[in-house]
This record gives C-alpha cells, sequence and structure tokens, in this order.
C-alpha cells in the first residue's frame, strides 16, 4: 500500500503503458512531419545519411540545394549542430528531398556517372573560397590539378595556400571535387574525408575514367 | 544554441504523444494533435528561447492542438446508427487497458489533463497552472483528484497491478 502514497508513481507507470502508442507509430508520425513541413515551407534543412565505399556520409540541403557533405570522421552529430547554428535549427531527418543527390552519388561510386547535376547552395562558404569551391567541378572527371594550377585558374596565382583551404573547407567533398587538387609534386595533400578516402575516389575515377 | 530539431523530435515525440493520447484518447485525433503541434513547434522554434524548458513549450503547444481538435470534434459528431467492426486501437478487450481508457475519459478535463501533463509530460505544477490557468494549487488538486479515481478504479477493476506492470 505504500507505493501508492509515492507521487503517484504506479499511476504514472500504468498511464505511461497505457498511453504507449503501437511499434512503427512514431515513425510513421515523423514522415508525416517531413511532409507537412516540406509542405509547409518551414523545412529549413533536410538530411539523409547514404552509405558508400569510402564510410557514410551525411546529405544536407536547403531549398536552395544541397548544402553540405559530410564524411562520418567529422561527427554527424557535431556537423549538424553546426548548420543548426550557420543556417538555421529547422532540421529533420527527411530523405526525400535528398533523392536525386542520393541518387546521383551511388551512380558517381558504381562509376557510370562523371558529373553531378544538382543545384549546390554555397552559402556555407564565402568569398575566395566561395569562388576556387565554384571552380573546382570544371577539373574533369578522372583528371587532378595542383593547388598552384587551382591558383592561377581562379585568376590569383600566389594564393597558393589559400586555394589549400578553401579545398580543406570545402563544404561539399565528392560532389564539388576537392578531391582532384594534389599537390604540385603529385602527392596527395590532404583531404575532409581522410587521405585513404581521397586515394579512393582518385582511383574510382581512374578506373572508370 | 539550439540543437537541430531532429533532435527535440527525437528526445520528446514519445511523450508528447502519449500525453495527446491520454487527453484525447487512442484515436487517429491524437495523432493529428501530435502532427500539428511538432509542425507549430518547427515552424517557431527558432524563436523560442535559449534555455526554454522543451518539453513544458511543446505540451503547451499539444494542449492547445488538443483543444482544438476536441472542439473540431465535437462541430464534426453526427449519430451512426451501428459502429462498423474493426481492429482495437486501444488494447486488448478484457486486459484492463479498455476499462483503464474508460477511467481516463471519464475524468473532467481539467483533472485529465493536469495528470496527464504532470504524469506524462514531467511538468510542474507551476507549469501545468500556466497552461490550465488558476493556480499551482490548483492544478496540484487537479491532479490529485485525477489520480484517485483512477486508483478506485484499478481496485474496483482489480488490475492495478497487472497494469503497473504491462
Amino acid at each position: 500500500m505504500t507505493s501508492i502514497d509515492h507521487d503517484g508513481e504506479l499511476d504514472a507507470r500504468a498511464l505511461a503503458a497505457l498511453a504507449t502508442p503501437a511499434d512503427g507509430t512514431l515513425a510513421q508520425l515523423h514522415r508525416r512531419l517531413e511532409a507537412d513541413a516540406e509542405k509547409a515551407g518551414v523545412l529549413d534543412l533536410a538530411y539523409t545519411t547514404i552509405d558508400t565505399p569510402v564510410g557514410p556520409l551525411l546529405l544536407a540541403a536547403t531549398v536552395q540545394g544541397l548544402v553540405r557533405v559530410a564524411f562520418e570522421r567529422e561527427g554527424f552529430d557535431a556537423v549538424l549542430g553546426l548548420l543548426a547554428a550557420k543556417i538555421s535549427p529547422r532540421i529533420l531527418r527527411a530523405p526525400q528531398r535528398l533523392d536525386t543527390a542520393a541518387r546521383q552519388l551511388d551512380e558517381y561510386f558504381a562509376g557510370v556517372r562523371t558529373g553531378f547535376d544538382l543545384p549546390l547552395d554555397y552559402s556555407l562558404s564565402s568569398g575566395f573560397r566561395q569562388l576556387v569551391q565554384r571552380h573546382l567541378p570544371a577539373i574533369a572527371y578522372g583528371h587532378t590539378e595542383s593547388y598552384r594550377e587551382v591558383a592561377q585558374s581562379v585568376g590569383s596565382p600566389k594564393a597558393v595556400r589559400a586555394v589549400g583551404t578553401a579545398c580543406a573547407t570545402n563544404p561539399l567533398p565528392v560532389v564539388v571535387p576537392c578531391h582532384r587538387v594534389l599537390r604540385t609534386d603529385g602527392t596527395l595533400g590532404g583531404y575532409i574525408g581522410g587521405l585513404e578516402a581521397k586515394s579512393t575516389l582518385l582511383n574510382l575515377e581512374k578506373a572508370a575514367a | 544554441m539550439k540543437q537541430p530539431f531532429e533532435q527535440v523530435v527525437a528526445d520528446h515525440g514519445l511523450t508528447v504523444l502519449r500525453v495527446c493520447r491520454a487527453v484525447l484518447g487512442p484515436h487517429p485525433d491524437a495523432d493529428d494533435a501530435w502532427s500539428e503541434t511538432f509542425l507549430a513547434a518547427l515552424r517557431a522554434y527558432p524563436e523560442l528561447p535559449d534555455g526554454a524548458n522543451v518539453e513544458a513549450w511543446l505540451v503547451t503547444i499539444a494542449h492547445r492542438k488538443a483543444i482544438d481538435a476536441t472542439r473540431a470534434r465535437q462541430r464534426q459528431a453526427f449519430p451512426v446508427g451501428e459502429t462498423p467492426e474493426r481492429a482495437s486501437t486501444i488494447g486488448t478487450p478484457g486486459s484492463g487497458d479498455l476499462d483503464l481508457w474508460a477511467a481516463v475519459k471519464a475524468l473532467p478535463d481539467k483533472q485529465r489533463q493536469a495528470v496527464a501533463y504532470r504524469y506524462l509530460g514531467g511538468l510542474t505544477y507551476q507549469q501545468i497552472a500556466g497552461i490550465l490557468g488558476g493556480t499551482a494549487d490548483a492544478a496540484r488538486r487537479a491532479a490529485a483528484d485525477g489520480v484517485k479515481k483512477l486508483r478506485i478504479h484499478y481496485y474496483s477493476a482489480g488490475t492495478l497491478s497487472e497494469g503497473a506492470n504491462r
């Protein structure tokens, strides 16, 4: 009899058990929320994750387009937290907006796609970095350029280090091919996804080209 | 800094659904109230002050959506000659669930709301008073009266221990 004097603890458990929905109800409601939010125009950021030969990738898109591709080593929670701070906290896992991007990435990793045809949102970078990142898709599939060559292409031949920084801070790796930029001596340089991922991408393109 | 809204859904989705179901019954209206609550919350989320109690905020929105649903239900209600047969969505007949649902449903609105917000939503009586109006003491009394009635139901139906362990 003492347990019922415990501020309704027992009642709370019975009530919670009673009010708990069937399995799958919340997942169903989540999908409905994704669709409702998209329709109402309040889904500022939609994201999903996909499995690839370079590990799971997080894809995030605003209504303008794909805004972020992240490698698992960056920490997906950290990336989402940054997106919440920099763009908007109105974020849902809503794979539908990423369907086309996910399909094109699948095709790319299968070696049957050599370029991406996707609306991109470059709003996470600005100035010179964005200028460099917008240039990178001009480096053809299966080809590479040196940091120096990229600096020349964007009209700032002395800004080799800044090109390196622009590549290192590319918010859209794989899709915006910073992996095609190497050191002048042909060694890999750095990569946000790790050097192993960089060589995997380069080898994939060499094999398929 | 605000966490992504997806985290809010993950952390509080189940609690809010339990609250909606307790207040409205295990009915599609409860699902609708949940959907409208989270859509409204997503819309307003950027303006929510940092450090605000997210769960209390969500329950407050859910309270308003549940009232809207109740009003809409009353407007749309029409007599049905024969209840169509369909699978039970409210538990197994004879297991005690149906009796407990009936007892929850029979509570006066304020008591049912106070019980749901206190025991499912985990709100303080002060927060409940903010939602229902009146004082924290009145909210405490409403919750206590509601729970007392549910307890009487448990004992009379002999389902207390079963109900608690399920």
